[in-house]
């Protein structure tokens, strides 16, 4: 309803500015009916684009006053992540600087330069030296961005596997996420999704016969202990879909009959990050829309929402299908004792399945 | 035009058959009617490319919320008026499709290549007239075939614009994956092979086709630039075809060239040995140089524009053409910035973050030069200088945000987030949408022999600047707060609770800047036929086209054609009475043609 209240407003209003037109039109029609601007168009527009100039600066400030508080450029809660922090900050940075200065004479030079009868423009083709200078400058500034993006992008994506790290399958069907861990021998037993087994809950495909598979552990939530460096490796059963964990820095796409990596080793845990002064005021924010909310539904005879706090997720990011929008899996990292008691708590692969 | 001058050029060139009806609104193979058709079909495209973005943006502010609109337009997909998952999806799949494909660039290039290649250049018209007129039927033909695809019993193509297969390839995946997919590819095949016809067309014409004293040095930017994204349409539009093709033999005849070791509803399906990635690769290698077939044109347009405009040359003439080539090579090398994390070799991903950064020098030196073309000008502030002003600001906001996209590091991040969508839109969606009206403007009169209504201009440019930024400058926020784009509802995610608001202050602007887009079809479809006669050269420019009479005639000049003398940016020229001098008017006595 609120949408089609808007719908009319919109209309009414366009309709004002249809009559005004007119208005307009017919005032001007008898001095003159050229559709070529003249100098009052070209002085009229002048200002409008200096008022286009403020309007771009205010919306800028507004949107970082507002939304500035960028999850993805603080607080990131893996090793690798403040790598990709600093280098966004340092990019958005410099688009801040070019954005202001060259908006800033685009929209002046419109204003200064706006048409006047009897003047004339200086004929001015050519410029060697200034051309020069403004392809060397980027040159030079991307250069120094390609050789830092790259060296974080070698730093984030080389899997070293010295450092032992924790190995665990993501598991990606329409619409869920399946982990699986290699349990006591920390490897993964060998799959393939024409080995699944409805019947036998083998639902993820795990090939029986081999011996690494016997102690894997299939769980529905992703746990990770802190300061691990955790290799992913990802499958898909159906269609693409892409693992994003926003809160540390990592994504990869799950591709059938393919088999994909990313690593990280998580920094802070899901207590600690609920702790953070940032976590805390944004959980307080949504809280307080989630209750405003909540008594508009109850007045309509609904449930209320229930109270958020804060965990780590891993959504669905590459479209697959209907549900795409509620692909999602809860996240903990947590210390090693605890997460050694978690796992203790699950079945292993052999006696979870139905013979 | 005398009447000695009409037998004269009859004699000339043999035009002198009958036309019908058919022959002269229908079948025409007179490239400025040819020109007029596309821009109709790719209007009308556009209403319905825009009208389903404000359908999804109303969703996306007041999610799950019934609507009488969609329970009127959507019908069983909008049970009780609340829009369905699946029909989102859709709704986004084919306003991407409609608007980067049918939109800007038949629309955009198939309008403007038609209408001015032959006129700026010189020729009488394009190289083969028969084959411009089925390039634009079969044009027609693929729009019907997607407007059709929208009635589809299990719905439309709804994998999203760069319909990723297994998604797209498998019915029982989703719904739209059945005959709405079949159609989207046949519709897709059938538009390619007009964009093929058209644009060897092109490329034959500009080569074959210039009149007298028309070098290459002299050719204005439009043409320099219509003839670059024809050449690069013919090498990566035959890849897209093959893709198409690779998929509807995997779709329906059995075939695993993108297919591999799927289990779906309980079965295990026979493909084995194809992979989705080796899709995103054929699908990219045309999509990416796409966005400048797109983009491209807007820049020849508004850089001809411009110049007239501020009654200045083009700043950097010899800059402006090195930059089309520079961009048009790299923009053939660098599709990989698409998959960073598609699962291929992170090793390539560092090479397509080299070539993809490297595109941001030529662009910058565009952007620069424009700037300085402003500089000490006589600025005509005609709507579409606005629209040209525009199109630098937004090609600005937009572009340098690909900086950080670009980054395969930074990308891992905001991939297929908000701000992708923020970014795009800006640099390739606004941007071109400001060129072509930026073109539409400038070359009414010469399409229709009317002005359009300035006021009117003026009035459809500053809302539509406003609501543009509005629209996109926000949706960077929410894709730096890491919300993924192609989500029905964010309700799932309390953890995007707080952004529901920005949601909403989009979908306003967004509306009003759809809604404002009437006071421009007025204006345009009111001026075909009401509109005020137009002189023969109203903005007072250089270029061919304005020495050739308002009223059409087959082809267009009576008499001989004329020959060009210098290039077409001889504004302000010192020396002469007037700011500018026509491209035929031959050099004074002692005048120097600025050598470039």
């Amino acid at each position: 309803m609120t949408a089609l209240l808007t719908i009319i407003v919109l209309v009414f209003i366009l309709v004002a500015i249809w009559q005004m037109v007119k208005i307009f039109d017919l005032a001007q029609a008898k001095v003159e009916n050229s559709q070529v601007a003249n100098d009052k168009d070209n002085k009229i527009n002048g200002y409008l684009m200096m008022g286009f100039l403020a309007f771009i600066y205010i919306i800028t400030i507004v949107s970082f006053v507002k939304w500035g508080d960028l999850p993805l450029m603080s607080n990131a809660a893996s090793e690798h992540g403040p790598q990709i922090d600093n280098l966004m900050i340092i990019s958005m940075t410099l688009i801040f600087v070019v954005q202001t200065i060259t908006q800033f004479l685009l929209h002046y030079f419109a204003f200064k330069y706006k048409g006047e009868k009897g003047r004339t423009a200086l004929f001015f083709a050519d410029n060697n030296k200034l051309e020069a200078i403004w392809t060397i400058i980027p040159v030079i500034v991307l250069a120094g961005l390609i050789i830092y993006g790259l060296n974080t992008w070698i730093n984030i994506m080389g899997v070293n596997e010295d450092d032992d790290p924790l190995v665990i399958e993501l598991y990606a069907q329409q619409f869920n996420w399946k982990a699986r861990y290699g349990g006591e021998d920390n490897t993964l037993g060998k799959a393939n999704v024409r080995l699944i087994d409805i019947d036998r809950a083998n639902i993820l495909g795990v090939d029986e016969s081999d011996p690494n598979a016997n102690d894997d552990v299939i769980t529905t939530e992703l746990h990770l202990p802190v300061g691990r460096p955790v290799l992913f490796k990802m499958r898909s059963q159906d269609v693409l879909h892409s693992a994003y964990m926003p809160h540390f820095r990592a994504q990869m796409n799950c591709v059938p009959g393919m088999i994909t990596q990313f690593g990280f080793t998580p920094t802070v845990t899901t207590a600690e990050m609920r702790q953070t002064p940032e976590m805390t005021d944004k959980v307080t924010n949504i809280n307080r829309i989630r209750v405003e909310k909540s008594k508009e539904l109850l007045a309509k005879g609904e449930e209320a929402l229930e109270r958020y706090e804060f965990d780590y997720l891993l959504l669905c990011n590459k479209i697959c299908g209907k549900s795409h929008y509620n692909m999602q899996m809860k996240i903990i990292v947590e210390t090693q004792e605890e997460y050694d008691a978690w796992m203790k708590e699950q079945k292993i692969f052999k006696n979870s399945l139905i013979n | 035009m005398s009447a000695h001058e009409d037998t004269h050029a009859h004699e000339d060139h043999g035009h002198h058959h009958k036309e019908t009806f058919v022959t002269k609104y229908i079948f025409s193979q007179d490239h400025k009617m040819i020109a007029k058709q596309y821009l109709i079909t790719g209007t009308i495209m556009g209403v319905i490319g825009v009208f389903m973005s404000m359908m999804f943006r109303l969703q996306l502010a007041w999610p799950e919320k019934p609507n009488v609109l969609f329970e009127a337009l959507l019908g069983k997909w909008a049970p009780n008026g609340v829009m369905d998952a699946d029909i989102y999806l859709a709704l986004v799949t084919i306003h991407g499709t409609i608007m980067v494909f049918f939109v800007l660039t038949a629309g955009l290039s198939g309008t403007f290549s038609n209408l001015l290649i032959p006129l700026q250049i010189g020729a009488r018209d394009m190289a083969s007239g028969f084959l411009n007129m089925i390039s634009y039927w079969l044009f027609f033909l693929s729009s019907v075939i997607m407007v059709i695809s929208l009635f589809v019993e299990a719905g439309p193509a709804a994998a999203g614009w760069t319909i990723y297969p297994p998604l797209s390839a498998l019915p029982m995946a989703q719904g739209g994956s059945g005959l709405g997919m079949t159609l989207w590819l046949v519709s897709m095949a059938i538009f390619i092979a007009s964009s093929l016809m058209g644009s060897l067309n092109y490329i034959v014409t500009v080569i074959n086709l210039r009149t007298k004293g028309m070098s290459m040095t002299r050719l204005p930017l439009t043409i320099w630039t219509f003839f670059i994204t024809a050449v690069i349409g013919v090498i990566s539009f035959p890849v897209l075809l093959s893709a198409a093709l690779l998929l509807i033999m995997d779709r329906s005849f059995g075939t695993s060239f993108f297919l591999s070791d799927i289990f779906i509803q309980g079965e295990v399906l026979h493909y084995q040995g194809g992979s989705p990635v080796l899709f995103e690769h054929l699908f990219w290698f045309l999509g990416h140089p796409e966005v400048y077939i797109v983009i491209l044109p807007a820049m020849g347009l508004v850089s001809e524009i411009m110049a007239s405009n501020s009654r200045k040359p083009i700043f950097g003439y010899r800059a402006m053409i090195a930059s089309i080539l520079a961009i048009a090579f790299l923009s053939t090398i660098v599709w990989g910035h698409h998959m960073f994390i598609s699962g291929m070799n992170p090793f390539l991903g560092s090479v397509f973050t080299f070539t993809t950064l490297l595109i941001a020098i030529p662009s910058a030196v565009k952007a620069f030069n424009w700037i300085t073309t402003l500089w000490k000008g006589n600025l005509q502030m005609n709507p579409a200088m606005l629209f040209s002003i525009g199109f630098v600001s937004t090609f600005i906001t937009g572009g340098l945000t690909g900086i950080i996209l670009g980054d395969s590091a930074l990308d891992i991040n905001v991939h297929d987030t908000y701000f992708v969508v923020a970014h795009f839109h800006l640099v390739m969606g606004i941007s071109a949408l400001y060129g072509m009206f930026a073109g539409i403007y400038h070359w009414f009169p010469k399409m229709f022999g009317r002005m359009l209504n300035k006021n009117l201009g003026y009035i459809h440019f500053w809302v539509t600047a406003v609501c543009a930024y509005g629209v996109f400058f926000p949706m960077h926020f929410i894709g730096m707060a890491g919300l993924p784009r192609r989500y029905y509802t964010n309700t799932n995610f309390p953890l995007f609770d707080d952004l529901a608001n920005v949601n909403v202050i989009i979908t306003i602007f967004a509306l009003i800047g759809g809604i404002v887009q009437i006071v421009y079809l007025y204006n345009f479809f009111g001026s075909i036929f009401f509109g005020k006669k137009a002189e023969q050269n109203p903005w007072r420019s250089n270029t061919l086209e304005w020495t050739a009479p308002v009223k059409h005639m087959h082809g267009n000049w009576p008499g001989e054609i004329p020959h060009v003398y210098r290039w077409s940016y001889d504004y302000s020229k010192p020396g002469h009475d007037e700011d500018f001098v026509p491209q035929n008017v031959p050099l004074k006595e002692g005048e120097e043609e600025l050598q470039h």
